[in-house]
């Protein structure tokens, strides 16, 4: 049996070994504790659940988080196309150093970035006498959580991007502009085309990411029911207060958003026509 | 159109590219840039074409100063070695993009854009592959495509950078032909860069040989292969034996070879001598021997490495029927009948 064997395959029993060590990891890290969050959103039934994410702060925290993603991922995109921009197809100096840079928000921990603009723009901070002066709010308010999720969140649509336009090269742009195109013509034609998969790959990670951040924002939030509660916080608080099926029931609702944000990139790929290369 | 590029410069950083670069293309005209890699061709392409702009010197269109004219107003045609094609378009699409960005009144109707894209796949021979993507293409496809594209602007001037580079040897020679057969169809001046000395002799009217940021050479086919004007040109182009030695009373002399360098400088000198041009001969004045080491047939043609009693290696070239009974090891008696000698 095993002479029959393609020589470079691994034997039976690796396969299975491998595939197994997989699937328990998959298991009791990812899985288990999914099906956890909605058995225990579930477990007074579904119209207790449906009542906790009804409630007024519920309500407020998920329509803060809406506002915040669709604040942020916009940022980001036109962030994310102008640095992959700037990266793939100009020369400068210290590029590796703006890679670098951009990949800043992956390796600090999303708690000092929130207490970075607590720092900078809070009472006690650099600009806070002339915020307060000025009557501006930032940190305890919805400026300063948006602030806190686009740092955390602007590396997710630059990475995606950069190696993408990276193997792209400026040839088809060449090509478009020897042939009289505007720059503006360009760049809707022929670069626009080809990272929109890319690009919309970036969003729906960004689009998670912005939802579901936690540590930058609880730092900058304040805590202030109906005000500043992000679905994530607002979860944290009904857990403190011993409200497991209302903690559990807006934890569900984030995950099935985060489900929701997986199964369409997965479609996305799917979708992709294969005549089409551009595959990030 | 007429080109005229006027004592352009332009340097990349530290490294100058062109170094005064002056040439005159005729309206019509099939002319190609050669020379080794780095030697600036394809800037002075891209110069021409408006994907860079010189530092110093001009660039003419006719009468025209195009020196910083945007792309649109030179109307260019221009051939990437990679094709560049839109990958997300299709064929019909990518060929149809030069005239869809046109604006206003210049821009043709759908009906216009879509005949000429008709007439181009047919000149090109792709008729029937105006719905196909990039990424369904072969490479000589792609090229085809590529080319209809440039085309489709109706240019001033067609520009093509290592057109052939990237397709294999059979391929290359077909699409070679087509480009000569397409540039007598419609009469656009064309400027093709190439490393490929081969393909510049065969394709163009007039050869332009650049080395170093400079043009060494231009001029016909024949003349850049038989009058070459300097070392590097008589080197570069076509087959040669290059000698190392030195001139001393109008003889040049290396190891045991010796010939005739009428109106060189006494010292040191290089000779380039084509393997066609060592001719079998009885012994006597001027002959020299040589050894056969490897004989190789190529047609008519036979081509023998050899060795001199003294040492020296060189590539000799018969025709066939004169050393049909040649043995390795055999000894030949040779007369060097042509040599380019150059002081040194």
């Amino acid at each position: 049996m095993s002479r029959l064997r393609h020589p470079t395959e691994d034997p039976i029993w690796a396969k299975v070994l491998i595939l197994v060590i997989v699937a328990a990891f998959l298991a009791s890290v990812l899985i288990l504790p999914m099906v956890t969050v909605f058995f225990e959103a579930l477990r007074r039934g579904l119209p207790a659940a449906l009542e906790a994410i009804g409630t007024e702060d519920a309500r407020d925290a998920i329509k803060l988080t809406l506002i915040t993603a669709a604040i942020t991922v916009p940022f980001n995109v036109v962030f994310g196309i102008c640095a992959s921009w700037a990266v793939a197809k100009y020369e400068f100096p210290l590029k590796p150093f703006l890679i670098t840079l951009i990949d800043l928000p992956f390796s600090v921990s999303p708690v000092v970035a929130g207490l970075i603009y607590v720092l900078v723009f809070g009472a006690q901070g650099w600009f806070g006498p002339w915020l307060i002066d000025h009557d501006i709010k930032i940190i305890f308010a919805i400026p300063g959580i948006v602030l806190a999720t686009i740092f955390v969140t602007f590396p997710f649509v630059a990475r995606e991007l950069i190696p993408l336009m990276q193997e792209q090269g400026v040839d088809e742009e060449e090509a478009a502009v020897s042939m009289g195109a505007s720059g503006l013509r360009t760049f809707w034609s022929v670069t626009a085309p080809n990272i929109r998969w890319g690009l919309l790959y970036g969003v729906l990670l960004c689009n998670a990411r912005a939802m579901g951040e936690f540590g930058a924002v609880s730092v900058v939030s304040g805590h202030i029911r109906g005000l500043t509660n992000t679905m994530p916080l607002h979860v944290e608080i009904l857990y403190n207060e011993y409200d497991f099926v209302g903690a559990f029931a807006v934890a569900a609702l984030l995950c099935f958003l985060a489900v929701v944000t997986l199964v369409l990139k997965t479609l996305l790929e799917i979708a992709q026509p294969p005549s089409r290369p551009g595959r990030h | 159109m007429t080109i005229s590029i006027r004592s352009v410069g332009k340097t990349f950083g530290r490294y100058p590219a062109l170094n005064s670069v002056s040439l005159e293309i005729a309206d019509g005209e099939l002319l190609a840039l050669l020379g080794p890699s780095g030697s600036g061709k394809t800037t002075l392409l891209r110069v021409i074409a408006g994907l860079e702009f010189p530092d110093s010197g001009q660039v003419l269109y006719g009468e025209q100063d195009m020196t910083f004219a945007g792309a649109a107003q030179r109307r260019v045609g221009f051939v990437f070695q990679q094709y560049a094609l839109f990958r997300h378009m299709t064929v019909a699409k990518n060929v149809a993009f030069g005239l869809d960005v046109r604006k206003g009144a210049a821009k043709p109707s759908k009906a216009e854009i879509a005949s000429r894209v008709d007439e181009l796949l047919r000149l090109v021979e792709l008729g029937e592959l105006g719905k196909r993507y990039p990424a369904q293409l072969s490479g000589g496809q792609r090229q085809r495509v590529a080319l209809a594209r440039a085309l489709a602007v109706n240019p001033s001037v067609l520009l093509l950078d290592e057109p052939f580079g990237a397709l294999d040897a059979t391929v290359r020679k077909s699409l070679r032909k087509e480009l000569r057969r397409i540039h007598d169809a419609t009469g656009v001046t064309t400027i093709f860069v190439t490393h490929d000395q081969e393909e510049a002799l065969e394709l163009a009217d007039r050869v332009a040989i650049l080395n170093q940021g400079a043009i060494e050479q231009v001029g016909t086919p024949q003349e850049i292969h038989d009058n070459p004007v300097g070392a590097f040109v008589a080197g570069f182009v076509g087959e040669s034996n290059r000698l190392e030695g030195e001139v001393r009373g109008g003889r040049f002399r290396l190891n045991d070879v010796e010939f005739a360098a009428p109106g060189i400088a006494d010292g040191r000198a290089a000779a380039f001598v084509r393997p066609h041009e060592l001719v079998l001969s009885p012994r006597g004045e001027g002959t020299f021997p040589l050894i056969a080491n490897h004989i190789a047939p190529q047609g008519a043609v036979a081509r023998i490495d050899g060795v001199t009693p003294g040492g020296l290696r060189l590539e000799a070239a018969f025709a066939r029927q004169s050393v049909a009974d040649i043995q390795p090891g055999a000894k030949l008696d040779l007369l060097v009948g042509r040599a380019y000698v150059f002081p040194q």
